[in-house]
């Protein structure tokens, strides 16, 4: 949707000005703890993935200073970001055990303080809430960096290569592209099944082109400069042209689309697994929950099973989206 | 002007060519098939079926031939209008389209007509001056309502409106004719998430326009503002919006399958979606067909409609 305008963002790596020899340390140590925690192998403790994030979004915090919009998106981003990966350390109850069915939010049962109350299975709904906060984060970050991967590969060369490959690649984007982004989906989650791993596939297959058409259009303007002649000149392999000298110049830009799609994805998921098409039963998922409260809760006093998973994705794809447009905004400043 | 119309029909063409092959593809997979004709044989499971009748099944409906030729054969059917038969409901799928097409229609219809005028008007109030509260306030309020997604925003009018203040009714399936209360929700959500972007992009363009010379010249000559802006900038502003607000019809035809789901509406989105859970194979495909088709076309209208409204590129 914000393909023409996230183009805008050119001097964003400039200004992220943080050490970047910190960065690069935190991220190494911060995504293999939190990967590992929240493909459910919590039982190894891995308690320093709560201290990692809490320090990642302090350098996130300090390089978005100037631009309060990009702060605000930050936190909520990382307050889910901080839920998903000390849920296994939180005091709650088993996100799938039933309690005791309908109790009413801020309501005690059986000697248990229901903040949220539960569903209709008698679950507790905080801490599906907070259980279903990881697998959307978890899914929607996998599927969205896979497809980054896949779309920039494709843009660099078509972009670079220009000729043949660039006709049969911008040819296959477009088609793809003509498709409405929930029809693909559904086609191709009916054809492969539903899962998570599935839903990566259809995400891929949605985002790269898109993803492809901005590296295009960049890799088409960055070619034409000075050091990508002098290295075609040294005689490098056109992969390490790509690798080396192009990829890191189109960072700035993707960084912001990659804010704006992760939102997409998440909505993505959420609303595939209300469909009935995305992750399975019973573990719960922001989606799942919508879609058994929307079989049965449809009274005001239970509306609460509705509203706690519509406002939990809502505040975080309004993160996202505030992060997004705090970052273009950064970035056009001078 | 020709020359570039032309160019574009072909392009559509080739996408529509190359789409509707990838669908076939897909879907011709001997498990889908098996599928098939245990739904029209009227068995139970895959193993009950024999290999005898599955391939006297398929030479009975001329499923035996190469796969160009099938594929001719598919595209053939379909542009005769024989778009196959639905199995989950029982009737040929070109009138059940046609019908949930049609509620869709209405849908769409009620969206625009309320989405255009209130995003034209905001992106233009705020794109007339940048920077002051009054486009701060509109921007903001744009990017949060375009941020939720739809699901939230049909569950929160949802709660308030049906379940909280009773104005309007929970489901819209219509089951006793067409009743106008039923379509309210729907139709709020489809706009409230929609009208953000458009909004934004007539602000841009609009801000845009604003800074250029000869409006500049406009106000210093002493033309009143009014004028200036209904006169100088409105024309100019306008382009850009009128394509994004045809290329919206591409993002309704998937934002309508969550809201009719939701709300139970009977439309194409809801349509599609059962056929994907039953699997209903030949509506999933004359679906997707028709989806790709209505981008496809609104993106040739915009590009066209483009062209013809700019005058700079129109005489070029």
């Amino acid at each position: 949707m914000a393909v023409s305008e996230s183009i805008a963002a050119p001097g964003l790596v400039e200004r992220l000005s943080a050490p970047k020899p910190a960065i690069t340390l935190l991220l190494l140590m911060w995504v293999p703890l939190t990967i590992y925690v929240m493909f459910g192998a919590h039982q190894f403790v891995l308690l320093p993935a709560i201290p990692a994030t809490i320090l990642l979004y302090w350098v996130a915090f300090y390089n978005f200073r100037e631009s309060s919009t990009a702060i605000i998106g930050l936190t909520l981003v990382f307050f889910w970001l901080l839920m998903a990966v000390s849920a296994p350390y939180l005091p709650l109850v088993d996100p799938n055990k039933p309690i005791a069915p309908f109790t009413l939010p801020f309501s005690e049962k059986r000697d248990i303080f229901f903040w949220l109350g539960t569903d209709f299975k008698g679950r507790d709904m905080l801490s599906r809430m907070i259980w279903g906060c990881q697998r959307v984060i978890v899914w929607g970050v996998t599927a969205t960096f896979v497809a980054y991967v896949i779309g920039t590969l494709f843009g660099l060369i078509a972009g670079y290569l220009s000729g043949w490959w660039d006709e049969i690649i911008s040819f296959l984007a477009n088609v793809l592209l003509s498709f409405p982004v929930m029809v693909l989906f559904i086609v191709i989650l009916n054809y492969l099944g539903p899962s998570g791993f599935n839903i990566v596939v259809a995400v891929t297959f949605a985002s790269a082109p898109a993803i492809m058409r901005i590296v295009r259009g960049l890799t088409l303007d960055i070619k034409t400069r000075d050091y990508v002649y002098a290295a075609q000149t040294r005689g490098e392999h056109p992969f390490y042209i790509m690798v080396i000298e192009l990829l890191p110049n189109v960072r700035g830009p993707i960084i912001v689309d990659a804010c704006l799609r992760l939102g997409y994805t998440t909505v993505a998921i959420t609303t595939l697994t209300f469909l009935g098409l995305g992750l399975q039963p019973p573990d719960p998922d922001w989606g799942l929950m919508i879609r058994e409260a929307a079989k049965t809760a449809m009274l005001w006093k239970f509306s609460y099973m509705l509203l706690v998973p519509a406002l939990s994705v809502s505040t975080l794809i309004l993160g996202f989206n505030l992060m997004a447009d705090g970052l273009r905004e950064m970035s056009l400043k001078d | 002007m020709a020359k570039l119309v032309l160019r574009r029909l072909v392009q559509m063409l080739l996408i529509m060519v190359v789409a509707s092959l990838l669908l076939f593809a897909i879907f011709d997979t001997p498990e889908f098939k098996k599928r098939l004709a245990i739904q029209e044989l009227g068995g139970f499971a895959v193993s009950a079926l024999s290999e005898d009748s599955y391939n006297q099944w398929l030479a009975e409906k001329g499923l035996d031939v190469p796969f160009y030729q099938r594929y001719v054969n598919w595209v053939g059917n379909i542009l005769s209008g024989d778009m196959g038969y639905s199995y989950e409901k029982a009737t040929p799928v070109a009138p059940l389209l046609l019908d949930r097409l049609a509620n869709t229609g209405i849908l769409a219809f009620f969206v625009f007509a309320l989405m255009i005028p209130i995003s034209l008007l905001l992106g233009v109030l705020a794109g007339m001056k940048e920077g002051s509260i009054q486009d701060r306030a509109i921007s903001f309020f744009s990017v949060f309502t375009t941020s939720i997604p739809e699901i939230a925003t049909a569950i929160l009018l949802t709660v308030i409106f049906a379940l909280g203040l009773q104005w309007f009714p929970v489901k819209s399936a219509m089951i006793g004719g067409f009743q106008f209360d039923q379509l309210i929700l729907p139709v709020l959500t489809l706009v409230l998430y929609d009208f953000g972007y458009v909004a934004r992009m007539t602000r841009a363009s609009m801000a845009e326009v604003m800074t250029s010379q000869y409006i500049r010249t406009a106000i210093l000559k002493g033309l009143p503002y009014k004028r200036v802006i209904m006169k100088h900038a409105l024309r100019n502003a306008l382009i850009a919006p009128f394509t994004i607000i045809v290329l919206q019809l591409n993002w309704l035809l998937s934002g309508v399958v969550v809201v009719e789901v939701f709300f139970e509406y009977d439309g194409f989105g809801k349509l599609l979606l059962e056929a994907a859970l039953f699997p209903d194979v030949e509506v999933v495909q004359a679906c997707t067909l028709v989806a790709v088709a209505v981008a496809v076309l609104s993106q040739l209208i915009s590009d066209i409609g483009y062209t013809f409204l700019n005058p700079r590129i129109r005489f070029a």
